[in-house]
């Protein structure tokens, strides 16, 4: 590791500017290294994180190298891969279009490409995902971005460190409304509703009630937000118990299919190009199996690349509807991956970006999260926002494996991101927060 | 005798007028275009609502038939034989025949049951012959017996950690209560000349407990054990639904999942069918213990 700080500095007061211009080389070993260095300062008490601070950068590296296997850690990403270490792999997934890059790995054949024999496994629910990865049942799990950070900081489950190497897709998601609400016009047209989404740690959450809230209605008092399951919630749709939902597809389209709801708004209209799904892997795995989880992280990033391609859609629908995957209508699937689709309005819609994928996990869609975490009560007392998602989100690391397979990378980590007309700052989050009227902050 | 007829008779005349009566309440009518402009026809084919045959007409798409409302019979019995076609094929790590699946329940069933079985039973021995002991413990498991053995599953996956072993440990649970309850009240209430005459015989422990103490309880005991039984069938099919391991509560959370419901009345129709094979089983059993006095 190249060491461009001075002796005895406190390593956050040198943390580089992410906006800065850097290599994706040299941004990859300043994250791993800096996230390092910051979480041993952590979880140092005072009087030690003196001692330690005077130590010097090279003493301070030794001393971590000790403790920590960091030279692994940092190898997954820096070679073409080795020999997996472990190569019958198990991967926990809930059956919905944002999984698909991961689903459509197996029988498209990615993992294998990589040299993995890795098969996926269906999970009921987003606890049951949750449970299975922490539980080592399953070696890398699909999980929702809010995910990783939430059980990262122990919220919600036991803290245990995860990694976030990608983002599975963006956009995909709809708030879909009754038929018979076709009048509603503005989030206040919607008060008194009674909405569902997958999980209280999902983009679909937050999204929703950022909406929400946007449009002047407070989630927590004016509407009714409960957790269920989506396939549970076509059926309480048709049944008439909740008003609507933002969930994920094909559950949107396939409302539309049973004609009994239509699609109000994509949540790309709320966030265009936010992150929902996510894979992931716990940092006990990844450093056990650097080499096997290079070769995972690269058939990922590939398939999920491969997904963003419009000329693939249908081949892909077709091979992530048996039952063994998504156990869907060919149809709805493909309404969803093209973009051409019946909106349950009486109109073909043809919007081809109604869902992509791109693996790239900014940090600052970390740290949004993050934010929206702490605005609605899911997160209580001070958030180190910047460290905790250089911890979970591995975004120089992606760019690192884009990069090796011809796949564009990025210059930064951060970016400004445009919500509902509201421009998201990373660097001032506090600030952020603050500045919303409608919270549910003690 | 009052009740003549042959009572077989009854019941098949039953099944067919309730198959008749399912067939003909959820009948629904041809597709009918009249009145329809190009357009709408158009959208209702991309939304999968109809089909053009090849002479051109449009019909009910038969793939969305399967999802719509409530089946009728013969779209079950479809589904039925298509599932027994493919009962021992495995098309993959969440797709395996149903032959596997009833499998895989009957033995997650049967580890669960025994070893709740032979726990119940060595406990409630103990606790039987021992009044004190079995006045002392009473009522932990008079507080613990009506306890949901699903209400254990979320403390048992945290604690083992694996949801197969839940999956049998919720079992585990709902076999162990009612089988000990009865087991130490047998043995308790043994008639007390069996005990005077063994006594007399001056028969050793272990014989007085295998020719006397066991043989005088085993009605009271197979009772108990006929009741875990029952819970435990209840058990474990939710516990396969909420664990999302492979099995018939499985199937019948995927076919939900897909909102196919003439899959879920399988799924019901094969948990019934199960739980019929293993309760003869169980009563065959259960007669070679018991006897006439």
């Amino acid at each position: 590791m190249k060491n461009k700080r001075k002796k005895g500095t406190y390593p956050e007061t040198v943390a580089t500017h992410p906006q800065q211009t850097l290599s994706s080389g040299e941004h990859f070993e300043q994250t791993v290294g800096r996230s390092v260095v910051e979480a041993v300062l952590r979880a140092a008490g005072p009087s030690r994180r003196q001692f330690l601070a005077g130590l010097g950068v090279a003493a301070l590296t030794a001393l971590i190298n000790e403790v920590l296997p960091l030279d692994k850690i940092a190898a997954f990403a820096a070679d073409p891969v080795g020999k997996p270490e472990k190569k019958d792999l198990s991967i926990g997934f809930i059956p919905i279009t944002c999984a698909t890059p991961i689903i459509m790995a197996e029988p498209l054949g990615f993992y294998k490409k990589y040299g993995l024999n890795a098969t996926v496994k269906r999970a009921a629910g987003w606890a049951m995902v949750r449970d299975w990865a922490i539980n080592k049942e399953v070696d890398a799990a699909h999980m929702l971005t809010p995910m990783p950070l939430a059980i990262t900081l122990g919220a919600g489950s036991l803290p245990v460190p995860f990694y976030m190497p990608a983002v599975e897709n963006i956009n995909g998601q709809a708030i879909t409304l009754h038929i018979k609400h076709k009048e509603v016009k503005t989030a206040a047209d919607m008060k008194g509703f009674r909405f569902c989404v997958p999980f209280d740690y999902s983009m679909h959450n937050y999204l929703l009630r950022y909406f929400l809230a946007e449009g002047g209605v407070h989630p927590d008092k004016d509407v009714q937000i409960r957790v269920v399951p989506p396939p549970e919630m076509v059926a309480n749709l048709k049944a008439g118990n909740v008003n609507g939902y933002l969930a994920p597809d094909p559950f949107n389209q396939r409302a539309v299919y049973e004609n009994v709801g239509f699609i109000y708004k994509l949540s790309k209209e709320i966030w265009d190009r936010h992150p929902c799904c996510a894979f992931t892997v716990s940092k006990e795995f990844a450093t056990k199996y650097p080499n096997t989880f290079g070769a995972l992280f690269r058939a990922i990033v590939d398939a999920t690349h491969y997904a963003s391609n419009p000329m693939h859609r249908k081949e892909i629908a077709a091979a992530i509807a048996p039952a063994n995957y998504l156990n869907q209508p060919v149809t709805v699937l493909e309404q969803v991956l093209t973009g051409t689709y019946a909106d349950g309005l009486g109109k073909i819609q043809k919007i081809p970006d109604r869902i992509d994928f791109d693996p790239y996990p900014w940090h600052s869609m970390a740290i949004w999260i993050l934010t929206q975490m702490k605005r609605w009560g899911h997160l209580k007392g001070d958030v180190n926002y910047k460290a905790v998602a250089e911890q979970v989100y591995l975004a120089a690391e992606c760019d690192k494996i884009a990069k090796e397979l011809g796949y564009p990378t990025h210059q930064a980590t951060m970016t400004k991101h445009t919500i509902m007309g509201r421009v998201f700052d990373p660097e001032q989050p506090e600030a952020y927060l603050k500045s919303f009227k409608i919270h549910s902050m003690a | 005798m009052v009740g003549k007829g042959n009572p077989w008779v009854i019941s098949g005349f039953l099944l067919v007028v309730f198959l008749l009566a399912w067939h003909l309440f959820t009948l629904r009518p041809s597709f009918d275009p009249r009145g329809m402009t190009e357009e709408q026809l158009q959208l209702m084919e991309f939304n999968g609502d109809i089909v053009r045959t090849e002479d051109g007409s449009y019909v009910w798409n038969p793939e969305k038939e399967k999802v719509k409302g409530v089946p009728g019979p013969l779209a079950v019995l479809n589904k039925a034989l298509t599932e027994l076609g493919e009962a021992f094929v495995k098309k993959g790590t969440n797709d395996h025949g149903i032959g596997y699946l009833v499998l895989y329940t009957v033995s997650r069933f049967a580890g669960g049951f025994l070893a709740a079985s032979v726990a119940a039973i060595v406990l409630g021995v103990v606790l039987g012959l021992n009044r004190v002991l079995f006045q002392a413990i009473n009522p932990y498991i008079q507080i613990l017996k009506p306890i949901s053995p699903l209400a254990w599953m979320p403390l048992l996956l945290y604690t083992v950690k694996d949801p197969k072993w839940t999956a049998v440990l919720v079992v585990f649970m709902a076999s162990l209560w009612p089988t000990l309850a009865t087991t130490a009240f047998g043995v308790n209430s043994l008639k007390k000349e069996y005990l005077h005459v063994a006594a007399i015989l001056q028969l050793s422990w272990f014989k007085r407990l295998f020719k006397v103490i066991l043989p005088g309880a085993a009605p009271t005991i197979v009772n108990g054990l006929r009741i875990s039984f029952g819970s435990a069938l209840v058990a474990v099919v939710p516990a396969e639904m909420l664990l999302g391991e492979l099995g018939v509560g499985y199937l019948s959370w995927i076919e939900w999942n897909n909102l196919d419901i003439a899959g879920v009345i399988f799924a019901i129709l094969v948990v019934g069918v199960v739980g019929v094979i293993l309760d003869s089983g169980f009563n065959k059993l259960a007669g070679s213990v018991t006897y006439q006095e």
